[in-house]
Parts: C-alpha cells; structure tokens; sequence
C-alpha cells in the first residue's frame, strides 16, 4: 500500500521546512505551528488508515484572518496544503503530503448562533455533528444528517465529504441541509456562500464546494438548517428468506410511496456477527434482515409500519418485530452500528467498501459480490443503506499475507466497478480522497474529468490545496484502498463507522 | 466557412440560419462548435416561459432546444426520470401522474406572469433557473432534486456529472452549479430527476387574517411545530379574492398552511395544528385535497400577478427579516404575498426605477437577503442589475464561467456584464 502515488515531492519546500516554520510563526501565535516529529505524528492519517504520511508542518490556526493569510503565504510560495477537521474520514481526504503544511482546524470548535427563528445554527467547522443536535435538542431540534461518526466526525469534514447517513434516505445528504458556508480560497481570499436567505443568487457555489473534498477552499464557518425533532419514531426488524426477498421488500416500500426515515439490509454472515457481539436480538436463521424506520406523528408512523409490515409479509418475510419502545428501537440499530467491530472479531481485517446502485439492483449486485468472493475465496459481509442503494460490503483478509491482501484490493475494486456497470456510483458517502482516486475513470471519460479539473484550476491555478486527492494521478484503473482495519484497530475504534 | 463545416459534418445543419432547432445531440455539438470557433455568441431557449428573466445581451444566433425532447427513462421505483433537457415539465408532471408521482420541489409557472396563460415551460428551463415552488424549506429546491446531468461545455464537449442514484459524491457536485445558472455554462441535454411518491392527501388550513405580523407569527409556530407543514403562504386584503373556494367564501386575507400525508395523519395534525396556534377565536377554513391543490397551484402559478402590467421583484430573506423588509417597502406602493413559509416575498410596484430600486437592494441587503428581478420595463431592465453579486464572487464566477464556456458563447451578459 506504500505504493500509493502521490504529487511529485518539492525538495525546495522540503529544504526550507525551518524558514516556512518561521515565517508562519509570525503570522499565527508560534504554539500553533508544530514541527516536530512527536507532535506531526497524530496527523499522519485519517479514517483510511492504511495510508501514513507525515506532513511538513502543522498549523492550527485560530481565526478566518489567520486561515487567509496562511493560504495566501501558501500560495506565494508555492507549498502545498492539506486541510483536516476531524480526522474520521474514511477515504483519505485529509491524508498528509509530504511537502504539504497540514491545515488542522481543530480550534474552530465553538457554535457561534443557535437561531430559532429561521431555525438554523451558525457554527464553527470543528465543532461535531452530534455537538449541533445536542445544542438544539433542548428545545426539540435536531440536525438531520447522522454519519455514524456523528460523535467525533466535524461538520466542516461534513461539508467537504457531503457526508450522508441511516436517515438521509427521508433528510437528505450534508448538502441539503446547509445554508450557507465561510470558505478561504487558496489565494487568501475570504468569501460566504449562502446564509440564512434560501437559495443564494448566482452560481450555486455552496452546492459545488459541498463534497468538494477540501480541493476547492478551506471552510471556516459553517450554517446548517435544523429540524424539529419527529413526535414518534418506530422501527421494525425484519427477517427474510432470502437477499432477492429483502431486496424486493425495499423496492417494493419505496414505489408504494412510503419512505421511510431509514430502511438498512445487513446479509446472514453480518446480521449473525452483529448480533453476537452487540446481542441486539436479530433473527439469525435469516438470509437477510432488514431494519426499517419511520417517523412523524403517531398515526403517520402506525400507517406505514403498517404498510411495511403488509409488503414485508407479501415477500415472504419470516420474522417481523416492531419496536415497542424508543430503547427497544435504539437495540434494533445497535447491532448495525456495531457492524465494524463485530466484523474485526471474524477475520484479522476486512476493507470496507462504499458503492452506490439503483434499489432494484440489489439482488443482483448481491449475487455477483457473493460469486466474487468465491473467485477471491475472500469472505464478505454485507450492509447496505438499502432505501438509498447504498452498500458497504466488508472484506476479510489477512493484511500479513500480502497475496491476501493484493486479492482484497481486486476483489473491492471489482464490486465498485460492478456498481458502476449497473448504473451506480463509486462512493455513496465516504468521498473518493486518495481511496477511489484510480477508478474514477470507470465512472467519468477524459471529458468530463477534464472540466472538473478546469475548475480546480480555476479557483487554484498552482494545485496546492489537497493536491493528489479524487482525480486520478496515474490516469488508469488501479485498484487502491479501501478502508482497511488490522485487528479491529481502527483509527477510532470508539466510534461507530458508516 | 460555416458551409464548409456542413460538408465536413454528419448532420445537415445549415449554419446561414438564425435560429437553430436540433433535434439530436450530434447537432447541438456542431453547432456549439461551430460558434466556438467563429466566437458567434448563442441565445439558448426552451419553451421560453421565462426567458424574459435576465439581462439583456446580444445573441447573433439562438438555440432553440424545443424539438430536444422526450423521456428517455423513468423508473418509478428507482424514484427518478432522465429526460431530455427540452422536454416539457407539463409532459414530465402527466407521466409522474400515472405513478401517482411528482416533482416535490413544485416549480413556478411563469406563464400567467408573462402571457397570461399557463407556460410550465421545459425541464431545462425549471433547471436553469432555480425556482422552488411552496414546498422549498421542506423539500428544498429545483437543485436539491437534480440527481445528475449531461450537457454540452463551450467548446462543443460533451460533460456529465452525477448519475441516477440518489448517493453519489463522485467528483465535484456539478449538478448544483448548473442549477440556477441560466444557460450560462452548458447547453443542457439530459436531466436525471429524482421524483417523489404524491402524498395521500394534501389539506390546507386557512385563517382569515389580514395581518402580516400575525400571519408569520402562526406560520412560524406551525413550521416550529412537530406538525410537518408543507407550504406556509400570507395573502393580504387585496388578493384574497383570487382564493374564493368552495369551503373559502372569505375574501379577504388570508394564511394558508399546508399539511401532506397519509389521511389520518393530516386530520391528527391539522387538529393539533390549530390547538398549538390557539385558534379558537379566529375564523377559519379547511381545505379538502381538491380545492387545497387548487389553492397552492394558484400561489405557485403566481396567478395574482397574471398579466401584470408593472414589475415584478422575487425577495427572499431570513424569515426573521421578512416583517421589517414589507414595512419598509409599504412606502413603495407595493402589492405582495409572502411564501416559503415566510421567507419569500413576491412584491410588484407600479413605480420603480433605479433609484427607487437601489433603495429596495440596499433595504433588502442590510436584512441579509437578496432580490431578483422578475419582471422590469424595458428601460429599466437596461439599466438596472438583474442579479445582485459582489466583487469577490463576481470574480470566483468568471473564473467558472470560463472553465465550462472559455468564449463566453452561451447566454453571454445574462446574468452579469461580461459573464
């Protein structure tokens, strides 16, 4: 995996480390400015960490102004940059360069407006995603969108990675809920996208730079809208006989015209392993188990469980339970949380992939994974937003056996590329960073990676902000990456992942 | 040399002409091409409902996109229509119906506005400009539906971004920035549009109330509530005529909020609705699913402005602002109403000219909202800014426009001089 490609090194840059160092210690408070191995070490990955490069310097800088001027001593001189929030990204967005001044955002943590009103909150970019719905939940507000990381991931990182979620099926991604966002482009310049008045005049610049991946600016201030929190929520749990069966169940809930606030598929060797290890009470004879939620007002939430639970019957379901209560309903979707942990327990590692398909492809996409994992004779467990054709398939290998893992990485790549082939995307929700960067071009001709590139240029002519990240370098499908955990390690084994 | 093009060409163009009317993408390449290289600057149209929104700017040729039509694929299931970019959304909205589904974001007919008489127009046109109907801070906008697109750069490329499927974060969200641009950077060729299952019923509640304070105090509470509105509106005296129903006899003005959902759902909620406002003491009516489509389609038909002999201005704002804005602009002679649950305004004045309308942006502007002329005479419309944008994002906007158009060919000044 140390074969990863990455821009051409400047040994320039790299010689005057202790000048660069100097010259931002003027420009923020020197305490701020880390250069010394021991401190570069927590920034040398993120989420994806199976890729480590220490960057040249860390700055953490304070304020907008500080944030401006940096880049634009960036820009002068030619140095590459890396923005970071959280860290919690899985796909490499903010892996370091080594040339690079690693932008980590960590003190632009406070919530800086709570306006009910215009029901929104004005927000550092640091500050977590759960910190948002904590803020608010006092007065029955919520923020929508919920990657599982919510507890740790920020909701700059969410921006830039237009992160989704369980609920993003009824809610929307990142980008349907922001407002408006502060951004420093690469030359300095301070600029706001959006606010509190809807659907801002112009080019549409917060929709480009949300899932941006931190190529096109660096967010410093963030305003998101939140929602009252539903009256009822309920879910119910249920088995099937089979994938095609489940897969049908999903198609079938979403043409009838319920949608649901959630609706999750996890395949026998995962609902299996979940529930040993969290005990969530799952019907493990199953061949597939699906987790459904709706929420709303009391007789909203009885209609469509109702109607679910007639459409799971007919595709011949064979366990069904609905929550009872909100604690029995949280135990449902304990176990999925704890897909990544319970998987570490099955095999030494396992890469967890992102893909996209259409609801109808289910079975299908299912079916070829499971004939991939013969050819690999690699075993795979599999989870899916299933209301949004979002899959995260999880590949156990054995890192130390290096033919295991090279048949890992084909195996992975194949699954996207079959997404893809059925009319899918590469990644759903975890970005493409360094992970995906190499099969970009299943998805997109030179054309159209061509006139994405246009407009990095146009906004950063000299590439210097997250340089080497979702283009492709080597211009051919390689297969990279993939969110790879050793022995249940991950960067944050405390946090629940997708 | 456009002759010589022609021979060279597969299609059977003839460039001599003013207006172009392709009906294959092979065409529209040649002829996007062919202007790259003469520098020949391009009007592109729809249905041209709305294509009096804007600046105007000098087009030797125009494009005329009404014969690029069709669906090319809809899956009801898959709750998403790839359509071609000329395609009428009245064509669009009758095959959603046969599937009992919609577009959610409830697009303005400008028709009435203009001509007087319904002009939905083309998808392509909905697109290019961005406008949301009444369900907008519920469901959000035209943009927030656009699953993903191809179109034609200015240099004759062909482009795509996104796809079908509602997860995507592949590559810079494009889908957005053409969203609202106003066919200043691509010629649009195929939409993929999410679609949304039509609710089960749709009621509306309406208070008989002429008071703006009061109207956006309920409507604020409703949207605060856990009732789940989907449209909020505020119709003063004068235009509570235009809403006489059977179940609405009062013709005076009026607040109007929406609630959608299964049938049980919508009377729990609508019942809660006007314990939550206190409403006890206040006359009202409720509206069944007929006559609260009717309603609502009226308010996103913008039909009290039908045929409108002056001019038009569409202010959106924090709705926090919205009641210090109207009382400013009331020295204006202005006849509004207020949507999006209170932070849209849709605001004529018989007078208006540049100072006059310099005084409404620098009002609007210190609310933190922007305004956009809808409908101007033609002297002001000379003169005046269409768009408002500052230095910085003018800017950062050229920069774009010349990314996807280097010669500034498609719809050039439309939007501002010299984008």
């Amino acid at each position: 995996m140390s074969s990863l490609q990455m821009p051409k090194v400047d040994d320039v840059v790299l010689s005057k480390k202790d000048k660069i160092a100097s010259d931002l210690s003027v420009i923020i408070n020197s305490k701020n400015v880390l250069s010394n191995p021991d401190e570069l070490r927590p920034f040398e990955t993120d989420g994806l960490t199976a890729y480590r490069q220490m960057p040249l310097l860390v700055v953490m800088p304070e304020t907008v102004e500080e944030v401006s001027q940096i880049l634009k001593y960036c820009n002068e001189n030619k140095i590459k940059v890396v923005p970071r929030g959280a860290g919690t990204g899985l796909s490499g967005g903010s892996m370091p360069l080594k040339d690079c001044v690693l932008m980590a955002m960590g003190k632009f943590n406070k919530i800086i407006e709570i306006d009910y009103e215009n029901r929104c909150v004005v927000t550092q970019p640091c500050v977590t995603n759960l910190a948002i719905t904590h803020a608010v939940q006092d007065k029955g507000f919520y923020y929508a969108p919920d990657p599982s990381s919510q507890i740790a991931c920020s909701i700059g990182g969410n921006v830039a990675e237009n992160s989704g979620g369980v609920h993003s099926l009824k809610y929307g991604a990142t980008t349907n809920n922001l407002l408006g966002i502060e951004v420093v482009l690469m030359d300095g310049t301070i600029t706001k996208f959006g606010g509190k008045a809807m659907d801002a005049e112009g080019y549409d610049f917060l929709g480009l730079m949300t899932g941006s991946e931190g190529l096109l600016g660096v967010i410093t201030e963030v305003t998101v809208k939140i929602l009252k929190s539903p009256e009822v929520v309920k879910a119910a749990l249920v088995g099937f006989p089979s994938i095609e069966d489940a897969g049908n169940c999903v198609a079938e809930i979403i043409a009838e015209g319920c949608i649901p606030a959630g609706m999750e598929i996890m395949d026998k060797a995962l609902t299996k392993a979940t529930n040993d290890y969290s005990k969530a009470g799952y019907p493990t004879d199953a061949e597939a188990m699906m987790i459904v939620e709706f929420d709303g007002t009391e007789h909203e939430v009885e209609a469509y469980i109702d109607k679910a639970k007639q459409i799971a019957e007919k595709n011949n379901s064979t366990s069904l339970k609905i929550s009872k209560s909100n604690k029995e309903r949280l135990k449902f979707w304990a176990g999925r949380k704890a897909a990544f942990p319970a998987c570490g327990v099955l095999a030494p590692d396992y890469m967890c992939m992102d893909g996209s398909i259409p609801r109808g492809k289910l079975a299908e996409v299912l079916n070829e994974i499971s004939k991939l994992s013969k050819k690999y004779n690699l075993a795979v467990a599999n989870a899916f937003h299933a209301g949004d054709g979002n899959l995260h398939p999880l590949i156990m290998f054995d890192a130390n056996d290096k033919e295991s893992l090279r048949k890992c990485e084909e195996f992975g790549a194949d699954i996207l590329k079959y997404c893809v082939k059925v009319g899918g995307a590469l990644t759903g929700e975890h970005g493409v960073g360094i992970e995906k960067r190499e099969l970009m071009c299943e998805a997109f001709n030179d054309k159209d990676i061509q006139q994405q590139l246009t407009i990095k240029v146009a906004l950063d002519p000299n590439s210097l902000l997250n340089p080497g990240k979702v283009y492709p370098i080597l211009r051919k499908c390689a297969e990279e990456g993939r969110v790879h955990v050793h022995g249940g390690k991950t960067k944050f084994p405390d946090i629940p992942r997708f | 040399m456009f002759m010589e093009e022609k021979q060279n060409s597969q299609t059977s163009l003839d460039f001599n002409q003013n207006i172009f009317k392709p009906s294959s993408r092979e065409e529209i390449i040649e002829i996007v091409k062919n202007c790259y290289k003469k520098n020949i600057p391009l009007e592109i149209n729809g249905l041209k409902s709305k294509n009096k929104i804007g600046r105007n700017f000098q087009s030797e040729k125009t494009l005329d996109l009404s014969d690029y039509k069709g669906i090319i694929d809809y899956k009801p299931e898959e709750l998403y229509i790839k359509v071609k970019a000329g395609t009428p959304l009245k064509e669009i909205i009758e095959q959603l119906d046969k599937n009992n589904q919609q577009l959610a974001f409830e697009p303005n007919d400008f028709g009435y506005l203009f001509s007087g008489e319904s002009n939905s127009g083309s998808i392509g046109g909905v697109v290019s400009c961005n406008f949301a109907g009444s369900r907008r801070f519920k469901v959000g906008s035209v943009r927030d539906h656009i699953l993903g697109f191809q179109g034609i750069n200015g240099k004759g490329e062909t482009i795509k971004s996104g796809g079908t499927v509602v997860k995507n974060v592949t590559g810079y969200d494009l889908s957005k920035l053409i969203s609202g641009s106003f066919g200043t950077l691509t010629v649009l060729t195929e939409l993929s549009i999410k679609v949304l299952p039509k609710p089960e019923t749709s009621k509306t509640l309406v208070i008989k109330n002429p008071h703006l304070k009061k109207a956006l105090d309920f409507i604020g509470k409703a949207l605060s509530s856990s009732t789940d509105p989907s449209g909020g509106v505020f119709y003063p005296d004068y235009f509570g005529k235009n809403f006489v129903l059977n179940d609405l006899t009062h013709d005076g003005g009026l607040t109007a909020i929406r609630i959608e959902g299964p049938i049980n759902s919508v009377d729990q909620r609508l019942n809660r609705l006007s314990k939550e406002l206190s409403l006890l003491d206040q006359e009202l009516s409720i509206l069944d699913s007929e006559q609260s489509n009717i309603f609502w389609s009226r308010t996103k038909n913008l039909e009290v402005f039908k045929s409108l002999k002056s001019n038009l201005l569409r202010i959106v704002l924090p709705i926090s602002e919205t009641l210090q804005v109207i009382q400013k602009l009331k020295s204006f002679e202005i006849k509004y109403f207020i949507d999006w649950g209170g932070s849209l305004i849709w605001a004529s004045f018989d007078q208006l000219n540049t100072k006059i309308l310099g005084e409404i942006k620098d009002i609007v502007k210190k609310h933190q909202g922007y305004i956009t002329l809808i409908k101007v005479e033609e002297d002001l419309k000379a003169s005046a800014d269409i768009f408002t944008i500052d230095p910085i994002k003018y800017k950062i906007s050229e920069k774009i426009k010349r990314s996807f158009d280097p010669k500034r060919i498609f719809n050039p000044g439309k939007m501002y001089t010299g984008i």
